[in-house]
């Protein structure tokens, strides 16, 4: 299922996206545009407080209010739920305990928002305050009073949520072979996604079935909580995803208000919408973790790694959201780019009284790149060695096994850093005070070879049916502006000697379509486009053969070609027709589940992936010695995509990753102060505008990858991770000062300048990682480097190890 | 407790001429003009991402020049002509700088791109061929998460090629 002989006709041109009309028209469907008959609205009452017991909810006065048809509380929605099945600990109402401002404790639908939100401001609730967790540091520590969540869901000292240690080859012995060994400490803030659209849900319940529209990244994983916790079964419940207003992973949980409409809508027989306010936007977050990391690699005099023990402590927020994902992710991905002979990881993530932390774009996987990358900045310093030269000579090699049993395909880390170390002239740049260049380096995975519940069933499926009127391909994937559905009908027309316009697309509803586990962690166009990729061969197949019979070709049918809108002597239109007429009706599937290509260990499930994406690039910026201001001139990045399945849309993924990662480097964070958000509005979340974004060079790189749809990779995640210690890099070498930490504001490029001036360290950044044990470590055998052996074949060598 | 609704509602008729067509309507005083378009005409081309003055997603134009509805009344504009998504271009014959960012990739998520349009044409009808700066400026105001700006810069520029030949 890869592989593609021949010429392409559609796949690697830069046309134009399938939903483009409609997007620059105004007229695609977003939630918030729905409006149906007889619709209430939905507002939600959040709580003012992190931490505080809820001693009552009396919502008698607001019932009372002419215009609110239903107040629920907590009562209403009892079972917990949560994206991951062993972190089941949200309640969309909380009727106990509330756990961060923002916390939802109830809810009303009225014939307007006006009404409703009057309605909120009648509620009483009662509220015991108790003292929040509001740090990495608190949270590992004895609570000062009552841990967030109960003890038994959580581990000593009862604020830790998971924690985990392993040890790949002997580490010791590593050290041990090393001629210099550098420990650092490192900071990456947490941020948020703010999509332009706020989240927005609408359901209504008719004969028994509830359907919900709503802008979620992931219909499948809605439908099951909606299921779980209405409890309703599966065949009772629809999802449709509506045209999505940008998620960058913000919109890949289930969330309480998706849940509350369904039930205002169950309790009033009505349609219920609800778009949240962009203050509760900042409360939904599920944003980019903050993370504390402390790194001691060695390496030999002439800069190759012997061996790396890396740690991070991770923020998790109020709730579990991916974190039990999130945790390894910090550290599993480090073994992807560069060959660490051995390697150990530990990590904990801890429950704050903030809003949960989740995915963003990268997930988990940015953090622990921004460290291991400035720490070999700092080695290739201290051995006066070129930085990119001390990279390059510890990069992976392609079809190679980690230490940690990831299994590497294709890999054009050489190409990619050839290309932005040539294009930005980087071994001839100019040194001088004050401007400054910076080399990184990333990876990451297209699509998480494991679902996120455990089955036996494909990632993603895809059907497709043609009859007297054309082809039409149904998906569960969920187009949220990175290019779904144009990868899905890009590879159908493909198939089927289309243009993309010819291919009718049905996606995301969970009644008419096959599932697709969603978009996140960079999966569909690896997914489902072998899935689509599949289906449209075997339809190809089929009408070739009902075409020959017709023209009264028998034997070999590679003659009839299937090009230009048309199957052999006939128009394609034709042939829909000969092929109906032969089979009635006539329909195709196709699915596609990862290869089993986990190590022999408890844990090896996150961090495999059937490939990953590449990408390196270089920062050139100047920094103001005065007053610390930044100024990124240009920003050079290539990305091993496996193949561009449309150049136009993966340079839009990669221009977009970057502008990201500089709003993360320089100015975004998810900032409190005593529980409380810093900062929750757009006007003070400073996120680049236009006139902060530098010209950004972007180059592909296709490696084509040996199981992609036509070779390809990821594209949407993996070039932000390289940019921040690039730029970070790049402030060194302008100024001669580290900052340690994202973002990189003025004033911390001054307290490090400071800091040189009074003696001290030349440096900007957190000091020192916390004690913490780490529990019993998990040692693991590594694999032979050239072992590439999958599935069965893999798991049978373990049972005989 | 005393909340907003025990106060009686102020309603006006209002004329409002949007994308052309002269349309009078009931409203509430205090509701904005983003309200009004979406809610009231039917407009959702227009989107919102604040509601506070701070995305620029809800930019429209009011007698040619960008104005953000969710800080507009009705009663303000009253006798101006407003021009929304909906009357710069349509599917079956796009505006020019639709086609342009529909060519390009400058439309993702295409939720900023409403707002971003009506602002680019702001720009293009008082300076036909503006500089890349001019371009950043004008659509400083305008948020966008998805693109980088890159692709719509470059549409804003091939846009403003293609109407000077």
């Amino acid at each position: 299922m890869s592989g593609h002989s021949g010429r392409l006709d559609v796949i690697g041109r830069p046309l134009p996206r399938v939903d483009a009309a409609a997007k620059v028209s105004g007229v695609a469907v977003y939630a918030d545009d729905i409006s149906l008959p007889r619709m209430l609205h939905c507002r939600i009452l959040r709580s003012p407080h992190p931490h505080a017991r809820v001693l009552s909810v009396d919502a008698s006065a607001a019932r009372r209010i002419p215009g609110v048809r239903a107040v629920i509380t907590g009562q209403d929605l009892p079972i917990r739920y949560g994206i991951m099945p062993v972190a089941q600990d949200e309640r969309a109402l909380e009727a106990e305990k509330v756990r961060y401002v923002g916390d939802p404790v109830a809810a009303v639908a009225a014939v307007d928002e006006e009404t409703a939100a009057a309605a909120l401001d009648a509620i009483r609730v009662e509220y015991e305050e108790l003292q929040p967790v509001t740090s990495i540091e608190e949270g590992l520590g004895e609570p000062a009073d009552e841990p967030i969540h109960d003890r038994a869901y959580t581990r000593r000292p009862f604020n830790v949520h998971r924690q985990l240690s392993y040890e790949f080859g002997d580490v010791e012995a590593g050290f041990a072979r090393a001629d210099h060994i550098r420990e650092d400490v490192f900071f990456y803030q947490g941020n948020t996604h703010l999509p332009m659209e706020q989240h927005s849900a609408v359901a209504t319940y008719v004969d028994g079935r509830l359907t919900l529209w709503s802008s979620t990244q992931v219909v499948h994983y809605v439908h099951r909580a909606l299921s779980r916790v209405l409890e309703l079964p599966m065949n009772r419940v629809r999802v449709i995803g509506a045209a999505h207003g940008g998620g960058f992973g913000g919109k890949t949980d289930p969330f309480a208000h998706e849940i509350i409409v369904s039930k205002l809508a169950m309790l009033t027989g009505r349609p219920v919408k609800c778009t949240l306010t962009r203050e509760e936007v900042f409360y939904a977050h599920r944003g980019r973790h903050p993370v504390l990391m402390w790194i001691r690699t060695g390496v030999t005099r002439d800069g190759r790694i012997t061996a790396m023990h890396y740690r991070s402590a991770l923020d998790g927020g109020a709730y579990g959201s991916y974190g039990p994902a999130s945790v390894f992710y910090t550290g599993t991905l480090q073994t992807t780019t560069y060959a660490i002979p051995a390697y150990r990881f530990d990590s904990v993530r801890v429950f704050t009284n903030k809003a949960p932390c989740g995915p963003k774009r990268g997930h988990g996987t940015p953090q622990g790149r921004f460290g291991v990358e400035l720490q070999l900045d700092k080695i290739a310093e201290d051995l006066g060695m070129d930085p990119a030269e001390l990279k390059r000579r510890n990069f992976v090699r392609p079809f190679t096994r980690a230490v940690n049993w990831l299994r590497i395909t294709s890999c054009g880390l050489e190409e990619c850093t050839a290309r932005v170390l040539d294009a930005s002239d980087y071994r001839a740049r100019e040194r001088r005070a004050g401007r400054g260049m910076g080399f990184a380096i990333s990876s990451y995975m297209s699509g998480a070879g494991t679902a996120i519940y455990w089955n036996d069933m494909a990632h993603s499926e895809v059907q497709l049916k043609v009859d007297r009127t054309g082809v039409t391909a149904y998906c569960g994937a969920m187009e949220i502006g990175q290019g779904s559905d144009s990868v899905l009908a890009f590879i159908v027309a493909e198939e089927l000697g289309l243009l993309p316009s010819d291919v009718r697309l049905v996606t995301a509803d969970t009644d008419t379509t096959p599932v697709d586990l969603g978009s996140y962690s960079s999966r569909v166009t690896f997914m489902a486009g072998n899935a689509a990729l599949q289906a449209a061969r075997r339809m190809r197949d089929l009408l070739v053969e009902a075409v020959a019979e017709r023209m009264g070709v028998h034997g070999d049918l590679s003659e009839i070609e299937v090009r230009d809108g048309r199957i052999g002597d006939f128009s394609f239109e034709e042939a829909c027709v000969i092929g109906s007429a032969r089979y009635g009706a006539l329909a195709t599937s196709g699915s596609y589940r990862p290869p089993r290509i986990g190590g022999p260990f408890k844990g090896s499930g996150v961090g495999p992936s059937p490939a990953y994406s590449y990408s390196a690039c270089v920062v050139d910026l100047e920094a103001d010695a005065r007053t610390g201001l930044i100024d990124v001139r240009k920003v050079w990045i290539a990305h091993d995509v496996g193949r561009a399945i449309n150049p136009l849309l993966v340079i839009g993924q990669i221009e977009g990753s970057v502008y990201m990662a500089l709003g993360e480097a320089l100015m975004e964070e998810q900032a409190y102060r005593k529980g409380r958000h810093k900062w929750p509005s757009m006007l003070e979340y400073k996120s680049p505008t236009f006139l902060d974004t530098p010209e950004i060079e972007s180059f592909i790189v296709e490696t084509v990858d040996p199981e992609g749809p036509y070779g390809a990779k990821e594209a949407g995640q993996g070039p932000l991770l390289p940019v921040l210690p690039a730029l970070v890099s790049a402030v060194h070498e302008a100024l001669g000062v580290w900052v340690d930490e994202v973002p990189v504001t003025p004033e911390k490029v001054l307290r490090a300048l400071e800091s040189r001036a009074r003696g001290g360290p030349p440096r900007h950044g957190p000091k020192a990682f916390p004690a913490f044990d780490f529990g019993e470590t998990i040692r693991v055998q590594p694999p032979d480097p050239h072992d590439m052996r999958i599935g069965g074949e893999l798991e049978e060598a373990f049972r005989g190890a | 407790m005393q909340h907003e609704l025990d106060r009686p509602i102020q309603r006006e008729v209002i004329a409002l001429s949007v994308n052309g067509e002269e349309r009078q309507l009931l409203v509430a005083v205090h509701r904005t003009l983003l309200e009004v378009l979406r809610e009231d005409l039917g407009l959702t081309g227009t989107k919102h991402g604040c509601e506070l003055g701070e995305c620029g997603t809800c930019t429209v134009l009011v007698d040619g020049r960008p104005q953000l509805s969710c800080l507009l009344l009705p009663l303000q504009v009253e006798g101006a002509e407003i021009t929304t998504v909906e009357g710069l271009g349509t599917t079956a014959e796009l505006h020019p700088l639709q086609r342009a960012f529909a060519e390009l990739g400058a439309a993702q998520c295409g939720y900023c791109t409403p707002g971003m349009l009506l602002a680019a044409r702001a720009l293009l009808d008082e300076r036909p061929r503006p500089t890349r700066d001019e371009i950043r400026e004008a659509l400083a105001g305008n948020l966008c998460r998805c693109t980088g700006y890159v692709k719509i810069l470059e549409a804003v520029e091939l846009a403003a090629e293609r109407s000077g030949t």
